[in-house]
């Protein structure tokens, strides 16, 4: 299993029954690959649908139905569209369950940096500042490390997103969680142990007791 | 309402306008009046649209043909040219959360000063701008934006000017349709009254100032 096939496994089963899910670009995407239809989970896009489906077969795209980069989705029985006001009214409002976002950094409080890089990556920061401060639960989903530096870090040297903490860090080595505002160290990737993942974290981890490894 | 060429409805833009244009990624984009825009030449503009597109599609076409002095928007990410056009300092762009972007807009279309957010407290986008504490939480005061001109691109217009939206294509254009001062529409079909369902109407008519025919004549 590669590291982007754990995360977004991991991911999937943070998901419950009927929630309202926004999945950032990227890793986040893949999570829908790993979640049953039966649990009847409708996916938003920002741009202005909820249940949205698969990407459309090849000619089979519908010019007016796309996702937050432009591309060809499909909708769902059931869906629904809607403008921009209110798709960020349900974002802000906490009627979205769950928004599961990239990240470039988490600091040791959760708080998360993803969307500027000062001098090198200024895209703009489109609906994850809105995300982060509204959705009812923040999952981010990222490597937990990129060029051998530590993505978990003491403290964000980035642009932070929100000042509000993230519920949840999932990455291809760990899963981290703040209760009391202090990332602890909550399950390992399979085959990993809890000295392999403190050794390339940079922010300090508690842990706590038997750290169980990942059930994916 | 009033029915004219694109050609006419363009030719009331002035150069230095302040417009806003509807869509997303360029999807509900109104692309003949960019189109003409381009082709009358119309420097030096003010836009406010929710990203950049691409090079070649939407808003992006105003890019290509260098015609934009100030931009505000949420995301240029996908565009290389609107990018490079900031970092030379040929654009002053003004990035803004899209939650923010579409309240603004709201607000300025409904006769409000601004709205208080809690996106964007604690980070670069609270600088110089008033906290408010609601019931202990705090706020950002943003304020309200308008235009002179929305371009705004529908799927169904009647006679009247009765706007209905499909698909993912509405997203900013009926708050647009709100806050500008004239405001001009295309469509994808353009319909006898009533064909819309008082239902499905989803900006009336009365916002409508100029509807763009369809015939190539």
């Amino acid at each position: 299993m590669d590291a982007q096939e754990i995360i977004a496994r991991r991911v999937a089963q943070e998901l419950r029954p009927g929630n309202l899910v926004n999945l950032g670009i990227g890793i986040p995407t893949l999570v829908s690959n790993y979640v049953s239809p039966d649990l009847k989970v409708f996916f938003q896009s920002e741009n202005g649908l909820i249940g949205t489906g698969p990407i459309p077969e090849q000619g089979l795209e519908h010019p007016l139905l796309t996702d937050a980069g432009g591309r060809p989705i499909s909708a769902l029985p059931g869906a629904s569209t809607f403008d921009s006001a209110m798709s960020f009214g349900l974002i802000r409002g906490g009627h979205v369950d769950v928004t599961v976002l990239g990240g470039l950094q988490v600091d040791a409080h959760g708080l998360l940096a993803n969307w500027m890089i000062p001098g090198k990556m200024v895209p703009g920061m489109g609906g994850a500042m809105d995300l982060v401060s509204g959705a009812k639960r923040v999952i981010v989903a990222m490597q937990h490390a990129a060029k051998g530096k530590s993505k978990i870090v003491e403290r964000c040297n980035l642009p932070l997103t929100s000042s509000r903490p993230v519920s949840l860090v999932v990455t291809d080595l760990a899963v981290i969680g703040f209760p009391d505002g202090k990332a602890t160290l909550l399950e390992t990737a399979p085959g990993i142990g809890v000295g392999e993942v403190l050794a390339v974290t940079e922010a300090e981890l508690v842990v706590g007791g038997t750290v169980p490894e990942m059930k994916i | 309402m009033k029915a004219v060429s694109v050609e006419e409805a363009v030719a009331m833009i002035p150069t230095g306008a302040s417009i806003m244009i509807g869509g997303f990624m360029g999807v509900g984009t109104p692309e003949r009046l960019l189109d003409e825009v381009v082709r009358q030449k119309k420097s030096n503009l003010t836009i406010i649209s929710n990203d950049a597109a691409t090079p070649g599609k939407g808003v992006g076409k105003l890019f290509d043909a260098a015609l934009v002095s100030r931009l505000t928007a949420t995301h240029i990410g996908l565009n290389p040219k609107a990018q490079q056009q900031m970092l030379t300092n040929q654009v002053a762009i003004d990035l803004i959360p899209q939650g923010t972007f579409a309240e603004r807009i709201r607000a300025g279309g409904c006769g409000l000063g601004g709205v208080l957010t809690p996106t964007g407290v604690g980070t670069l986008v609270a600088e110089g701008k008033r906290q408010i504490e609601v019931d202990g939480k705090p706020y950002l005061l943003e304020t309200a934006l308008r235009a002179q001109f929305a371009l705004v691109h529908a799927f169904l217009a009647d006679y009247l000017g009765n706007l209905a939206y499909a698909l993912t294509s509405r997203n900013f254009n009926p708050v647009m349709a709100m806050a500008a001062d004239t405001v001009i529409v295309t469509a994808e079909h353009i319909v006898p009254v009533g064909v819309i369902a008082p239902d499905h109407v989803m900006t009336p008519a009365p916002l409508v100032d100029y509807l763009i025919t369809n015939s190539n004549g």
